[in-house]
Order: C-alpha cells, then sequence, then structure tokens
C-alpha cells in the first residue's frame, strides 16, 4: 500500500491515538525480553508516528531501493523497538510479530538488521555515527535516479560525539545534498547520564551551521502538533541548496512517567509491576499485539 | 615448466583505472567514491568520462563507506577508492555494519596494499587488510596479480552482488597474463602443472612464483603453479585437486603470515588432507621504509623465498615417507 500524502487525512488527534499504542508496544516489547532500549523509544515515538503516517510517502510492499519513495533510515539503532512497532502498525509485517523482539530466530534484532529481512529495514544500525553517512548516499542516488522524494535519518545527541557525524555534516554540505532532513533527538541524556556531563556537545545549532546546514529547532518534539509543522518547514526548506537539520528537543521516557527526564532507562526494561504501571498510564488505542 | 613472458611492467592500480572506465561504460550504476588519493588510484580518467557519477569525499574514509552503503539503495554499485590501510583497517566497523552485515553492493577497491608501497613505511603499508576482509561474512576477497588481471577483475565485480574487497598495489610489476581474459571470483588458475609440489600465490606474488619454479627445475622439483587470486570464496577444490597430486604445497602472499591465504589454506588441508605446507608471508612484524624490492628481499617475499619454502616441503613429504615404510 502506498501511504501518500496522509496529512491531509490522518489528523493530529489520531495520530497521538497511534502514538499510545506505539508507546504501549515500546514498553510491552522491552519487557518481553527483559532488554532493550525503551528511554529513547517513547521519546521519539511522535517523531517517528509523524513521519510514518502523515509526512513521508512510502511503500508498505517493500523493496529495497525505495525509488520514488521518501527513505528513512535510523542511525542510533539502539531505538529498534519505537521503529519495528512503527513499522508493523504501518503495516510492513503483523505487529503480532513484535512478540519476537530480541529472541532467538526473530527478525526483530536487538538492533535493527537486513540479515534478517525485516520489511522496512534498508541497512544495519548500532554502532554509532554510522547513519547520516548513508543518508546522505542515499540522498545523493536519489539525485542521481531522478527521483524528487526525500531522505529521513533520525540521531540521538550522544551519537554526535562521533567523529564520522561531522565528516557526514561536512560533506553533505559541500556536495549541496539538500533533498536530506536529519533529525537530531536532543533529549541531552547518554548511557552514562547527561551529555552535558559525558561531553558536551555545547551550541549544536551553532555547530550544524557551521558547517553549511539549515537548522529547524523543535522545542516542543513530544508534542504532535508541534512535530508535524516542524517536518512540513523542514520539507519546505528543500531543494535549496543546503541540507535540513531539525534538532528535536524530546524528553527520554516520554509517556511513562517514572521514565521519564532520566538516562537510568536509557537501555532498562521494567519489571512486571513496572510494566503494569507504564501501561496503565498509555492507553491502547489500536489493539495489543 | 611453462615459459611466461611480458612485454611491459605497469602497476596493478592502473589496472583498476581502466578497469573503473570499462565497468562505467558497461554499467550506468557504477559510480566511483575517493577520499583524496584520485591520482593514487588511477581514477582521473572514469571522471573525465563520467563527472556526474563521481564523488570527492575528501579525508574522511568512515564518511566513504557509509555513503557507499547509502549509494547501493538507489541501486547504484560504488566502487570506493583510497590506500589499503585506510579502506580496511581505518573503517573496520563501518564496512562491518553498513556494508558486510547490510549485504550492500560496496566494492572497495584498495591500492598501495603490502610492503610494495615501499618508502612511506610501516603506517602505509598494511599487511592485515586480507585477514581482516576475509573474516567478514558475505565479502568477497580478490588479489589480482597483474596489470591486466586488475582490470578484468575491476570489471568482473560489478556483476556479482554484495560487498568485494579488491586489493592491489602501487609498484610496476610484469603484465604477463593474457589482455582478453575473463575474470571468474573464486576459480584458481592453473598456471603449471606440476608433480612434485604446489605452488599457491596471491597478487604480486604471483610472478615470483613463476620465477620460482624456473629455479626449481633447475633443481629438479617439478612446481605446480596456481594463481589464487581470490582468497574468498577460496577455490578448494583446485587447491585439494592440486596438492592430492603433489602431496605438499606452500602458499605466498605480500601479507602477515596471521590470517592471509595461508591460513586459509592450512585450513582446507588440515581438514581435507593433512599436508606439508610452507607459508611465505611476513613473520608477525611490521614493515619499514624501503625500495619495494629491499623490503621484498628483507621480509623474504622473492622467489628464491619460495624455492627454499619449496624444497622445505619436498624434504618433509619424502620424510613423511619413509616414516610410514
Amino acid at each position: 500500500m502506498l501511504i501518500e500524502n496522509v496529512e491531509k487525512t490522518t489528523t493530529v488527534e489520531e495520530l497521538k491515538k497511534i502514538a499510545s499504542q506505539v508507546r504501549r508496544d515500546i514498553v510491552r516489547m522491552v519487557h518481553c525480553c527483559s532488554s532493550g532500549h525503551p528511554g529513547g523509544s517513547l521519546g521519539c515515538a511522535d517523531y517517528l508516528v509523524a513521519l510514518y503516517f502523515s509526512e513521508m510517502k512510502h511503500n508498505t510492499q517493500f523493496n529495497m531501493d525505495g525509488i520514488n519513495e521518501d527513505l528513512f533510515f535510523l542511525s542510533n539503532g539502539h531505538i529498534s523497538p519505537l521503529w519495528y512497532s512503527v513499522l508493523s502498525r504501518a503495516g510492513y509485517f503483523p505487529a503480532s510479530e513484535l512478540g519476537t523482539f530480541r529472541k532467538l530466530n526473530s527478525r526483530l534484532q536487538g538492533h535493527p538488521a537486513t540479515e534478517e529481512h525485516l520489511p522496512g529495514i534498508r541497512i544495519a544500525s548500532g554502532s554509532l555515527g554510522q547513519g547520516l553517512s548513508v543518508a546522505v548516499g542515499a540522498a545523493q542516488a536519489k539525485k542521481l535516479n531522478k527521483d524528487n522524494r526525500l531522505v529521513y535519518v533520525l540521531m540521538g545527541d550522544g551519537e554526535q560525539q562521533e567523529g564520522q557525524v561531522w565528516e557526514a555534516l561536512m560533506y553533505a554540505a559541500h556536495h549541496k545534498v539538500d533533498n536530506i532532513i536529519a533529525a537530531v533527538d536532543y533529549n541531552g541524556q547518554q548511557i552514562d547520564g547527561p551529555c552535558d556531563k559525558v561531553m558536551s556537545l555545547g551550541n549544536l545549532k551553532a555547530k550544524y551551521e557551521s558547517f553549511g546546514w539549515r537548522v529547524l529547532e523543535c522545542s516542543e518534539g513530544n508534542k504532535m502538533e508541534a512535530v508535524t509543522e516542524t517536518l512540513q518547514k523542514a520539507k519546505s526548506l528543500t531543494g535549496q541548496g543546503q541540507p535540513i537539520a531539525i534538532l528535536l528537543k524530546t524528553e527520554m521516557g516520554y509517556g511513562v512517567d517514572y521514565m521519564m527526564g532520566s538516562h537510568k532507562w536509557h537501555g532498562a526494561a521494567p519489571n512486571d509491576e513496572q510494566l503494569a504501571k507504564a501501561l496503565a498510564q498509555l492507553e491502547e488505542t489500536l489493539g495489543d499485539y | 615448466m611453462k615459459k611466461f613472458t611480458f612485454e611491459e611492467k605497469i602497476d596493478t592500480r592502473s589496472g583498476f583505472g581502466v578497469g573503473l572506465v570499462e565497468a562505467g561504460r558497461l554499467n550506468s550504476n557504477v559510480v566511483g567514491l575517493c577520499a583524496d588519493l584520485i591520482g593514487s588510484l588511477k581514477m582521473g580518467d572514469f571522471i573525465k568520462e563520467f563527472p556526474d557519477r563521481f564523488f570527492q569525499v575528501g579525508i574522511a574514509e568512515a564518511n566513504m563507506i557509509g555513503l557507499a552503503a547509502g549509494l547501493t539503495i538507489g541501486g547504484k554499485i560504488p566502487y570506493t577508492g583510497t590506500f589499503a590501510n585506510f579502506s580496511t583497517g581505518r573503517v573496520f566497523d563501518q564496512i562491518r555494519q553498513s556494508v558486510s552485515y547490510s549485504e550492500k553492493n560496496v566494492k572497495i577497491c584498495a591500492s598501495h596494499a603490502g610492503l610494495t608501497l615501499g618508502e612511506d613505511g610501516a603506517t602505509h603499508q598494511i599487511l592485515e587488510d586480507i585477514g581482516m576482509m576475509k573474516m567478514l561474512p558475505h565479502m568477497v576477497v580478490i588479489n589480482p596479480c597483474d596489470f591486466n588481471q586488475t582490470k578484468a577483475a575491476t570489471i568482473a565485480i560489478a556483476n556479482h552482488f554484495g560487498p568485494v574487497y579488491l586489493r592491489f598495489g602501487r609498484p610496476a610489476v610484469p603484465n604477463f597474463t593474457p589482455k582478453d581474459q575473463k575474470f571468474e571470483i573464486g576459480k584458481a588458475l592453473l598456471l603449471n602443472e606440476g608433480a612434485d609440489v604446489s605452488i599457491f600465490a596471491t597478487g604480486h606474488m604471483v610472478w615470483e612464483a613463476i620465477k620460482a619454479g624456473e629455479i626449481l627445475e633447475q633443481k629438479g622439483i617439478d612446481a605446480e603453479i596456481i594463481n589464487i587470486h581470490t582468497i574468498k570464496p577460496l577455490d578448494t577444490a583446485a587447491i585439494l585437486k592440486s596438492v592430492q597430486k603433489t602431496k605438499c604445497a606452500v602458499s605466498a602472499e605480500e601479507h602477515q603470515i596471521s590470517g592471509g591465504l595461508g591460513e586459509s589454506i592450512a585450513q582446507v588441508l588440515s581438514r581435507n588432507y593433512p599436508s606439508p605446507l610452507e607459508i611465505v608471508a611476513v613473520n608477525d612484524t611490521f614493515g619499514e621504509s624501503g625500495t619495494p624490492d629491499q623490503l621484498m628481499e628483507k621480509y623474504g617475499l622473492t622467489a628464491n623465498d619460495i624455492v627454499k619454502a619449496a624444497v622445505k616441503v619436498v624434504e618433509r613429504k619424502a620424510a613423511m615417507k619413509t616414516l610410514s615404510v
């Protein structure tokens, strides 16, 4: 099924409902295998739901080359529960498969993989800092193919500490790769604590701009209206000779009170009691898998 | 011993340059990337003919590997070009995740491999690249022997879907294989039939093996010489067929003794047909500055070293026979 211009038919209210179900999926998946990364997954849920259910034109009859459709790459592969949930809820594979997350013989590897041939995944990620390079390459392939669709990539903020990110930023500006929208999940947290303590990123906006990127800030990355508005603005700025970045302020663990704002839920799974507490806060809207 | 001759000495990297242009003509999806070494990689002619299909990356090899992986998503066949050291060791994780594990159709083309890089010294003379690349699932590893074969390999790899590591070098070496040869990935080439010892050589060492075969003939040893241009997938059948006849083997490569061709052959033999084997390779040490010839001499990678190894295994074979009687 080709999901095109869905923004006209999917209302913000509907997007919020999807995001709520996706959040339920995330905590259930991570609980089910007692491992995974709920914090960043919950934090980016609104952004990914907005992309897949509203802003991107994409084809759930998956093919690797993705010609004439928008592409999404996840660089911070550890938030795979979010991506898997969104892909299945969008129709790439049955939601029932979410229950196999991180289990033996599953297509839903701990970090996204192409070896397992899960529809929707075009490259492996997990070792950080590589996604932007890949997305820029894919964007250049689109230009060679005279394919006017866009390439989206999501990175973590801690991931900005990888040097390869800056290689890719420099390259994209130099080569005027203006069909890419890169988002940074700017939640300020990484495994060992706040980014500011571990290795401060400084003025990320100024850094991106000095590298030749057009930067949009979304201060409410967990508010669906703000997210869709930012994405529409970003799309309107493509094709003008500059790559586009979105600094997306989110809250790690958003939607589950005891997980919010702390790096402690970066890579920890809830126990039975904690799961029940989380689910009580997240409405079931599309039916649990 | 068959007679091998050549009309000119020419660098294998130039074979890559010419092959890349031809690959580009044959397939419009072929694109080139280079990390600030266009001249060294001989990519200039490709750029001249296909300016829109070339991407200058600058000194940023990790990004280059990622870009190449991304370009495949859209059906492109990227050839990345830089020195072998920066093509492998520097970007092993990028290759592992974005190319090999992701099964991407990227051709990693690496020049200036091995000791024959010469005066630049050990920082640039990578001797571990074959090992690193052959350990990666899905990766094909090719080390052609001369200009003509490098050209043929460069053209052929466009037709193989999946990641390929293509290794070549800087110095001018004898160009002795047929001009119009077909390159078949994974198919070893029997250069000379012999009865007493099998010599398996790869890359620049193939010519040394031929010279060794001539010297051995004078010593009354009839050597079978096989060009193993593809280290992975290894032509196990050809190796076993030869050793079952000769009962002993020598391997020769411009690479570290750990992880290279010799180790692969040792594994094949020990599993299937245990036989005396000597590995001519760099013996667990880094290189140093010097001329290519001086370095090949000092680190034991000449025809004479192959001869010594061959004599050793032939003697060991004889000793084993005596024991078993």
